[in-house]
């Protein structure tokens, strides 16, 4: 009987056929790490006494959280750098980006990849083909010691988009549609799997956005099935070797939606839920203070271009704080070298180190004061996130929080297109 | 494994920001510390109402959000017995049983604030001593089960040597 992409993967990594429902013992191509798990993993190994790890080759660390921030951070950073460097583990250290956009960029991913990390927002590597999925820090420990974690075969839920998204929507737009149209926890415990020729169009900047915030419908994993945009991406990154793993005709999914995006609005996700989505009419006019164009959901180069095509030659409103936070140095390079960034400090932006700095509070950035209201492009909206829970929070495309900047209140981008 | 408490009930989606604000998270490194803002940004009043032992009933996709462990790390640390909800994140399902955290899967939408709770997690039943009632639920499996017994599943494989799966 035909299976789907995460039962294909999951078989492969168990080493047998795999059913929706049967629990498998896998082992991760690669396990990766960040800054912010608290505890850390490598203190849990630590406390456990742990001196060897199963496979450090497949380790990958990144310190993307906040750039040290407080004496006490600062250690969680030393001992994080000791222990791969005394086990051989590859780490990059503050100011390479964030570890979503970081380990595609430096060849750690490859279709058919199982990925485990102690970051919800894992599943962004499911725009590769990879079957990437969050886990704690407790998992992601023995996961180092052993090799291997247990993981219960998901159901797969099938989404096919038709249409071509209009002039001034973009990924973004289609993510906010999809969660609100599923629901916070519409796909719990499932495999997503996103196909059609809409999707066919999304160039990979695109396709991270919205494999990026599966985890907002609740998705286990959310997987773009490798396509010639995907190898010709690892193409420009002289990899070759790369092999699509593509679901079977026949496959079984739990539900199939079928959606045409060819009339798609601009979507925003309205304080404090991400799937209480509306078309941008809806909330246009809305005073705003502050805006955030970053995170692990929108910090590539096509999404500060779209933000430049609206800012270009404009300035940003006297009223409002406009971040920007390149999500890693590669992309930095990218958009300082083809006048992006110009064009956006130009406007009136304020940059951040790339990193996930104007995302959480936590991040000491992009903190908004008592009862203003922001638009950022980040992936969650509940009370408090940004560091103040007397604040409220918009989510919107790089190209809706541009438009918003110029006016001080939420705006449509498609007024700005020319 | 029998727990016993008062419950305090919250809604759907309850989120890990709303369990622990993100803007502790990164920089305080002390539980004790971070158990006092526990719900703090849905309900600043919460930490103070909590006694050690109370129960936590919520609705659907309990713990949603973030895959920081710690979440269930500050409801066990603020005293929290045990989180039953009529249906948990995945993600939040199991860290849960990773720091020791029983959590059931139960519909909750008859129990009432203050409600006092018997739960036994090796037969599967509920006993509501305020209303008089008896419920089953499914019971966690004996894997689960172990690994909330050692307290978590590092604390698992330091009793035993390996995980539960090995």
């Amino acid at each position: 009987m035909g299976q789907t992409i995460a039962e294909k993967i999951l078989g492969k990594h168990a080493g047998r056929t795999v059913k929706p429902g049967e629990i498998a013992i896998v082992a991760p191509d690669l396990i990766f790490c960040h800054d912010d798990s608290r505890p850390h993993p490598f203190s849990l190994l630590h406390s456990l006494g742990v001196e060897r790890i199963a496979h450090p080759d497949r380790v990958v660390v990144v310190l993307d959280h906040a750039p040290s921030p407080t004496a006490s951070v600062a250690g969680v950073h030393q001992m994080i750098r000791d222990f791969s460097r005394a086990r051989g583990i590859q780490l990059y250290d503050i100011g390479t980006g964030i570890a979503h956009l970081v380990l595609p960029e430096k060849g750690h991913v490859r279709p058919g990849d199982l990925v485990i990390g102690p970051d919800s927002h894992t599943c962004t590597q499911g725009a590769i083909g990879a079957f990437a999925c969050g886990v704690g820090s407790a998992d992601v420990a023995a996961a180092l010691l052993s090799g291997q974690t247990w993981l219960r075969v998901p159901e797969s839920i099938r989404i096919e988009l038709s249409g071509t998204l209009p002039p001034g929507v973009y990924a973004k737009d289609l993510a906010l549609f999809l969660i609100g149209h599923f629901g916070a926890d519409g796909a719990t415990y499932k495999s997503v799997e996103l196909t059609g020729t809409a999707v066919a169009e999304l160039d990979m900047d695109g396709r991270f956005t919205v494999c990026n915030m599966g985890i907002e419908m609740g998705a286990k994993a959310f997987i773009i099935p490798p396509d010639e945009t995907t190898l010709g991406w690892f193409a420009d990154r002289q990899m070759r070797d790369v092999v699509p793993l593509q679901a079977d005709p026949d496959a079984r999914y739990s539900e199939t939606r079928h959606y045409d995006i060819g009339e798609l609005a601009p979507q925003v996700a309205l304080p404090h839920r991400v799937d209480d989505v509306v078309a941008v009419e809806a909330v246009e006019g809305t005073p705003i203070r502050q805006a955030v164009i970053g995170t692990c959901t929108n910090s590539r180069p096509a999404d500060f271009r779209a933000a430049a095509k609206v800012l270009r030659g404009r300035k940003v409103h006297r009223d409002v704080r406009f971040y920007i936070i390149p999500g890693s140095r590669g992309v930095l390079a990218n958009i300082a070298a083809d006048g992006t960034l110009e064009a956006l400090l130009a406007a009136g932006a304020i940059m951040g180190t790339p990193g996930c700095s104007g995302c959480i509070g936590g991040a000491h950035f992009a903190v908004p004061s008592d009862g203003e209201k922001m638009i950022t492009t980040a992936n969650r909206n509940f009370r408090g996130r940004t560091g103040n829970r007397n604040a409220s929070i918009y989510l919107g495309s790089p190209a809706t929080v541009a438009a918003s900047t110029l006016n001080g209140y939420i705006s449509d981008p498609r007024n700005y297109l020319e | 494994m029998k727990i016993a408490g008062k419950i305090h009930v919250l809604g759907d989606d309850i989120n890990t920001d709303y369990i622990i604000s993100s803007k502790y998270k990164s920089t305080i490194l002390d539980l004790d510390e971070l158990a006092q803002h526990v719900l703090e940004d849905y309900d600043p009043d919460f930490a103070g109402r909590l006694n050690p032992g109370d129960i936590v009933a919520a609705g659907n996709n309990f713990g949603c959000g973030s895959a920081r462990e710690t979440a269930p790390l500050v409801l066990k640390r603020a005293g929290v017995a045990a989180v039953i909800a009529r249906s948990f994140a995945r993600i939040f399902f199991r860290n849960a049983h990773n720091v020791g955290l029983p959590i059931i899967e139960f519909d909750t939408r008859a129990l009432e604030n203050g409600d006092q709770l018997e739960l036994d997690l090796v037969a599967g039943c509920l006993v509501n001593h305020t209303q008089g009632k008896e419920a089953t639920f499914s019971a966690p499996p004996a894997e689960m089960l172990a690994i909330l017994k050692a307290g978590g599943l590092l604390e698992y494989y330091r009793h035993y040597h390996h995980f539960p799966w090995t």
